[in-house]
């Protein structure tokens, strides 16, 4: 861990630069500066409108309010952008922590408390990043006998592997990091890592507790695969692809949802499953397995499971939203025009961001409904996980499976269907 | 070349040996507690096939702290603050059959007023250990709101307490001769509103907890302890009358004015998990309606504590006194020699006797059921400790 030596001075700190500046000047004047200069004049960038650009030229463009709007379009549009800004991490990773503060105020009124109060003045905002820096600056402790390897990677995979289902649910029409032809199979392919995951760490870590909670994931996961798998297929059947993004768009007058509410209801205690949330929480039971595969987990590692947990839950209430709510659709809200009388290249489109609202807004109440159980419900047994897993969801998953084929063969829905468009 | 063969026979039998799977193979030895986040001050060895638990050793003793030797050292008035330690959240209750025994041994009448001002403190302070004592059965569970609202509820009858002596927790209220002081003014409209408001609550606990399908799932039909077994084991308070037996030491040996106090033993015939959850919730609705009783029945005025000597004591000899307390009948056994001090203490506790129950419990469930049986027997490590 980094920490000032006890005899750290800040003083005595800038003392030794002012007796280096002679060496520290010299070193930036014939590396720092040639370097600066040979990035800014010699660097080429990808053409813009037909123009070959150095990055001197672009920040000069940036200040340009008539040409900005031009780079920021053509920023927007690239590959970078989307798998770290909009619909892949950061949107994921922001709307999870809006998520994690709405759960605490809601959870503390539900039990009647407070909540998160004092960091960030306005009630508790900004809890999560003290939490994540009391993370980050946390010892990571590894124990003794542990696969040190599988020990370090399997949280970073966990991360990875949550952000890869991220990169396949498209947030607006033609918003989506990778548009695949099998979207929703590799979506079921992403999250059968999962257990896997689980088990490998909970094996190297050498430890008896993580050892129960990782065969009790790999249980559980392979229980609720099933399931799961079966309650998207009669929306398959329904919207005659397997790409998410057809899939959202083929539900458009009429939400699968009204067809299929058994799907959707098994669909939704699937995820509970996949996700662990309480009362499906049996890998990380706290008071049986003391924290189940997590047990010798600490600081940022601890910390790269959570995160990827609430990537994972996006993801899972985003395929939700996709396959019953309708994806993006909705009333359109947001205005043509915002600056009337503009006649320059527009950023702003209102169906875009119209369907990027939309969506927001069911998956962050998917998100709600997904952790909502955890206030009024304890934990289940593994006993009955099972039995609900393997007996009663695969039937009921079956039901509408006939239920699709049903109105897919009466010609009421499904390509040529009556009330599809 | 004979060399060789010896190696290699060497060889073959090591690996017929790793091979060998015996029946302790099959078995992993979990130690749960004290640092486990379901065991409390208090450690017992499980072995685990499977999800099968097959074998549990109960180790008490993480926190004694000789309260009986120290009792020893100090004269009877002075033994009063140490010995509510073992189970602060009621420690009305624990001090409560101390002074029923001093009180033999040095032949005291407690006045009528202050025999009801000590039943209703220790009415209060059971509702106030068994309000935590569902909190941590909530949690223990993973029911993370039945863990909040019981200890936020708490508070009401910890105010009440406050009021009537002063301290929130460890009260020191109950001494040799009555009370140590009384009530306040206006206690009794509050004690009546609190109680009221504190009942509607209980509905309210019903309903998000002993009524949740996933609870009763989990509880019901786990760690059955039969009739026969509960009075062989000696189990008491809770979790005997969970098993059938309506005993209750408040209306089988009354103490004070139990006596003319009408109330209901409650008791369940199941004597799973689940009954021995829900005696203790209709133990709180009980004792509800025997504060609103006692309130009634109170004289208005009078004295609360007997005249005592500086130092109080009796002639050489012995007297036993139980009491009800939160987890079942609370007794003292005390011998005096004829000075200040007393001659030897024992404590017979509850938890103690409760715990014996354990490992027959255990044995043949399912890791799973580990935290609803455990602490549903109603154990206090710190008491059974002592």
């Amino acid at each position: 861990m980094a920490t000032a030596p006890k005899d750290f001075r800040f003083g005595n700190f800038v003392g030794s630069l002012i007796q280096l500046i002679f060496w520290i000047l010299i070193i930036v004047t014939l590396v720092g500066l040639p370097l600066i200069f040979i990035i800014l004049f010699y660097v080429p960038l990808p053409p813009i409108n037909g123009e070959v650009l150095t990055p001197y030229l672009f920040f000069s463009m940036m200040v340009d309010p008539t040409r900005t709007i031009p780079i920021i379009n053509f920023m927007i549009h690239t590959d970078m952008f989307r798998v770290a800004v909009f619909p892949g991490f950061t949107y994921a990773a922001l709307l999870a922590a809006a998520t994690i503060f709405i759960e605490r105020k809601f959870l503390a009124k539900m039990q009647l408390r407070i909540g998160p109060l004092y960091a960030g003045k306005i009630e508790g905002i900004l809890q999560l990043i003290a939490d994540g820096l009391k993370l980050i600056s946390k010892e990571i402790i590894v124990p003794s006998g542990a696969d040190k390897l599988i020990f370090w990677t399997a949280p970073v995979a966990f991360v990875v592997t949550a952000a890869a289902v991220v990169s396949l649910i498209p947030a607006a029409p033609g918003w989506v990091v990778a548009d695949l032809d099998v979207g929703i199979i590799a979506v079921f392919a992403f999250l059968g890592f999962f257990p896997l995951i689980a088990l490998l760490f909970s094996w190297a870590s050498n430890s008896k507790y993580p050892f129960i909670g990782g065969m009790r994931a790999l249980h559980q996961m392979i229980a609720f695969e099933i399931p799961f798998i079966l309650s998207a297929l009669p929306v398959v059947i329904l919207a005659g692809s397997l790409n998410l993004t057809d899939m959202a768009n083929a539900q458009y007058p009429y939400w699968f949802v009204f067809f299929l509410p058994i799907s959707a209801f098994v669909f939704y205690i699937s995820s509970l499953a996949e996700l662990e949330r309480i009362p499906f929480d049996l890998p990380e039971a706290e008071s049986e397995i003391v924290a189940g595969w997590l047990t010798e987990t600490s600081g940022m590692i601890y910390g790269l499971i959570q995160l990827g947990t609430y990537v994972k839950l996006y993801a899972l209430a985003g395929l939700f939203v996709i396959l019953f709510l309708g994806g993006w659709a909705g009333p359109q809200i947001f205005p043509e025009e915002i600056l009337p009388g503009y006649t320059g290249e527009k950023i702003y489109n209102a169906t875009t961001v119209n369907a990027v609202f939309w969506f927001t807004l069911k998956t962050l109440g998917m998100i709600m409904l997904i952790l909502l159980p955890r206030g009024i419900n304890p934990r289940i047994r593994i006993d009955i996980l099972l039995h609900t897993g393997w007996y009663k969801l695969i039937v009921w998953a079956f039901i509408n499976i006939f239920v699709a084929l049903l109105l897919v063969y009466g010609g009421i829905l499904g390509p040529g269907g009556l009330l599809s468009t | 070349m004979e060399n060789l063969d010896e190696k290699f026979n060497e060889t073959i039998k090591m690996g017929l040996e790793i091979v060998k799977e015996t029946e302790e193979d099959r078995l992993m030895t979990l130690s749960v507690g004290p640092q486990h986040p379901g065991s409390g001050h208090f450690r017992f060895t499980i072995k685990v096939d499977g999800d099968y638990i097959v074998y549990c050793d109960p180790d008490p003793g993480y926190v004694h702290r000789g309260e009986e030797k120290m009792c020893e050292y100090r004269n009877y008035i002075q033994n009063i603050p140490h010995l509510e330690r073992p189970v602060i959240h009621d420690s009305t209750n624990i001090t409560y059959s101390y002074s029923l025994a001093v009180e033999e041994l040095t032949n005291i009448q407690v006045p009528l007023r202050g025999q009801y001002i000590r039943a209703l403190a220790s009415e209060l302070n059971r509702q106030v250990y068994t309000l935590y004592w569902l909190g941590i059965y909530g949690i223990f569970l993973g029911h993370s709101t039945m863990f909040m609202w019981p200890l936020g509820d708490r508070e009401l009858f910890i105010d009440l307490l406050e009021a009537l002596t002063g301290a929130r927790v460890t009260h020191a209220f109950n001494i040799p001769g009555g009370v140590r002081n009384d009530m306040p003014e206006g206690f009794k409209d509050r004690c009546l509103r609190q109680v009221a408001y504190f009942e509607k609550r209980l509905v309210e606990y019903e309903d998000i907890f002993y009524n949740n399908p996933l609870f009763r799932q989990r509880t019901e039909g786990v760690g059955i302890l039969t009739k026969e077994d509960a009075i062989k084991l000696g189990v008491t308070g809770s979790v005997l009358r969970a098993s059938g037996i309506p005993f209750d030491v408040r209306k089988a040996e009354p103490y004070d004015i139990y006596n003319e106090i009408d109330f209901k033993v409650q008791y369940m015939k199941t004597g799973d998990s689940f009954a021995r959850s829900m005696v203790p919730f209709l133990d709180m609705r009980e004792s509800c309606q025997i504060i609103r009783t006692l309130l009634d029945k109170m004289p208005q005025s009078g004295e609360v504590r007997a005249k005592l000597q500086p130092n109080p004591k009796g002639p050489a000899g012995e007297s036993y006194k139980r009491v009800e307390s939160g987890r079942g009948a609370l007794g003292y056994y005390i011998v005096s020699d004829g000075t200040p001090k007393p001659y030897r203490v024992k404590l017979s506790v509850g938890s103690f006797r409760n715990i014996l129950a354990l490992p027959y419990l255990l044995i043949g469930s399912k890791l799973a059921d580990m935290p609803s049986i455990y602490w549903s027997l109603n154990y206090w490590p710190v008491e059974a400790d002592r």
